[in-house]
């Protein structure tokens, strides 16, 4: 019996064993890439044109990557801000918005109610990509061409599918009681949703904020499309410069710089409130 | 509601009603605002601006139909239509490929699964673009990590160009796109593997049923909805694809990997035919109706058999 029962924990042992090294294999071939170019864009200048072998900085750490970024464009410290910019103003006001139509779409009763929540939800199937050319003609009629604004604009407009979608579900979840409640203690329409419901739908209003942040922080081709002067561009658009680089000679070491730069807000975000991104993805695959 | 009052409380409830009607309009007033100035309007600006010969500067002219004309005979559209289709297929295998045993691979009880999980979808979060950069550094001839790791391995005498040749760039991007995209397909389908009931595996098993057969016969006829919903989001997302040849290869060699969106992007805001864009556009969205109708009689026959 105890040679059995040996035979088969040593069995388990080596399925066990079997399991992680394929787990480990599989979690560096997704880690490597990044771990790589974030230790590469260490290394000193001197080095960052040889071989990366072996890719981490042998002779010391350096910031010369950093350092040569920031002489693209109008300074990296410039392009981060605005990119920082425009995706802090997508978040807020994307949640502002999402806030108030989620709330009136879920507690209110009004005329085309679901033909106007159809309309929102049907941005999703007509792709930003195929409106590209008509936005670009109809932010210069509104005088937002090559404006952080205008594209702030659009990227939230990008996001309201999702988030008033979300917004809606976390009001609908909200008890009818606890409003009712507070009404007959005296709190009506916006002090009745920011003091009262507000709270309750936090754990939405952090999936809705996490989405427009990544989705903003990372869009390229609306950017490209819709700035056209150096000092605004975004991250994104800057690299393109980086990437092209200088009488035929590219920075890679900048490229790497510029890559931790535009990744690691993206994998802290994630990392940090992994619980709310996650509700945002099952609600967005569900639907 | 309204008649099951008692007769005296209807007026009142009728204005309250009324009343409340008004506020709800003005909670969704900006999001509607939103949607119709930076969607509805280009959408249907889009179709205008298809009939006429629209340059960046100078006043557009009215040309009919001939910007749908000129697509029918332009080869570079009709190849560009070729790439797209090609990519899409491709790199939907080749995430289906990778994605589904990673999600078998996650579904287990086993300690650490949760960091796999996590970490096989960070790069999910992080954007197209930045991807696209970090690879084409990877795969640079010299000073990239990829080429030279090869060489040093000895599997290569001399460090190739991986983005010089139409077929190694190809593989390139799709590898590339498979490590930012499986997380998330592999995500979508957990959440299928994990809805199915274990009894009815275990039955199977005790039934005889090898793994393969448990697999063939039970999980993907089961798992049918979460497939099409996990293909629908990866071919429309390809059918997209703009970045990573834009930023990659900047075309490709001999401009073999213009996608239809890279086109559309040189028509309007290269060549500034801003028209001809605009019909390239409806053409897109033409293409993306008939595809997402395709896929949503898909669904729901997935539905009818659950």
């Amino acid at each position: 019996m105890s040679l059995s029962s040996r035979r088969r924990a040593r069995k388990a042992f080596r399925a066990e064993s079997t399991y992680h090294a394929t787990g480990v294999a599989i979690a560096l071939f997704f880690l490597a890439p990044f771990a790589i170019t974030l230790l590469a864009s260490f290394r000193h200048g001197t080095e960052a044109r040889l071989p990366p072998l072996p890719p981490w900085p042998a002779n010391g750490i350096s910031f010369d990557s950093y350092r040569s970024l920031d002489t693209f464009g109008a300074g990296v410290w410039q392009h981060t801000f605005n990119s920082l910019l425009v995706s802090l103003a997508t978040v807020a006001l994307t949640v502002a918005v999402s806030v108030l139509a989620g709330y009136g779409f879920s507690r209110y009763r009004f005329p085309l109610k679901n033909v106007l929540f159809v309309l929102i939800i049907a941005t999703l199937m007509i792709p930003f990509q195929s409106i590209l050319t008509p936005l670009f003609i109809i932010l210069a009629r509104l005088g937002l061409n090559n404006s952080l604004f205008g594209l702030t604009l659009v990227y939230v407009t990008l996001q309201l599918p999702f988030s008033v979608f979300m917004m809606r579900n976390a009001f609908d979840a909200v008890p009818k009681e606890i409003e009712e409640a507070a009404r007959i203690d005296g709190a009506r329409d916006l002090k009745l949703l920011f003091r009262v419901l507000m709270p309750l739908v936090l754990p939405g209003i952090a999936t809705v904020a996490i989405f427009a942040f990544l989705n903003a922080w990372n869009e390229f081709l609306a950017a490209l499309v819709l700035l056209s002067s150096n000092e605004k561009y975004t991250l994104p658009v800057l690299m393109m410069a980086v990437r092209a680089g200088r009488l035929g000679a590219v920075n890679w070491g900048a490229v790497q710089a510029g890559v931790a730069v535009m990744t690691l807000p993206c994998l802290v975000v994630f990392l940090l409130l992994q619980r709310y991104y996650m509700r945002g993805l099952m609600a967005g695959a569900v639907k | 509601m309204a008649g099951s009052g008692p007769g005296k409380a209807l007026p009142v409830r009728r204005r309250r009603r009324r009343h409340s009607q008004w506020r709800g309009l003005l909670y969704i007033a900006p999001a509607m605002a939103l949607v119709i100035v930076f969607f509805v309007m280009p959408v249907l600006f889009t179709g205008w601006m298809s009939l006429h010969n629209w340059p960046l500067l100078g006043s557009p002219r009215w040309i009919g139909f001939n910007n749908y004309f000129r697509m029918a005979n332009d080869g570079r559209f009709v190849s560009a239509l070729r790439f797209t289709t090609y990519y899409t297929v491709i790199v939907t295998i080749a995430i289906f490929a990778v994605a589904f045993p990673l999600a078998i691979f996650v579904e287990k009880h086993r300690r650490f699964v949760g960091a796999y999980r996590t970490i096989i979808f960070l790069p999910v979060v992080v954007g197209l673009a930045s991807a696209s950069l970090l690879w084409v550094w990877l795969a640079n001839v010299d000073s990239g990590f990829i080429g030279p790791a090869l060489k040093a391995l000895g599997l290569v005498e001399k460090s190739p160009n991986l983005l010089a040749t139409f077929d190694s760039a190809f593989f390139t991007i799709i590898v590339m796109v498979v490590w930012k995209i499986a997380g998330f397909t592999m995500i979508i389908l957990l959440t299928g593997l994990q809805a199915i009931p274990s009894e009815l595996t275990e039955a199977a098993r005790i039934d005889g049923a090898g793994r393969w057969q448990r697999f063939r016969y039970l999980t993907l006829p089961l798992m049918r909805r979460t497939i099409a919903l996990a293909l629908i989001i990866s071919v429309t997302g390809s059918i997209l694809a703009f970045d990573q040849f834009y930023i990659m290869t900047s075309g490709g060699p001999q401009n073999r990997m213009i996608s239809v969106v890279y086109y559309i992007f040189n028509q309007s805001f290269v060549s500034f035919n801003l028209g001809y864009g605009a019909a390239l556009s409806i053409a897109l969205l033409a293409i993306l109706v008939v595809i997402s109708i395709v896929q949503l009689r898909l669904l729901r026959v997935g539905e009818d058999r659950p």
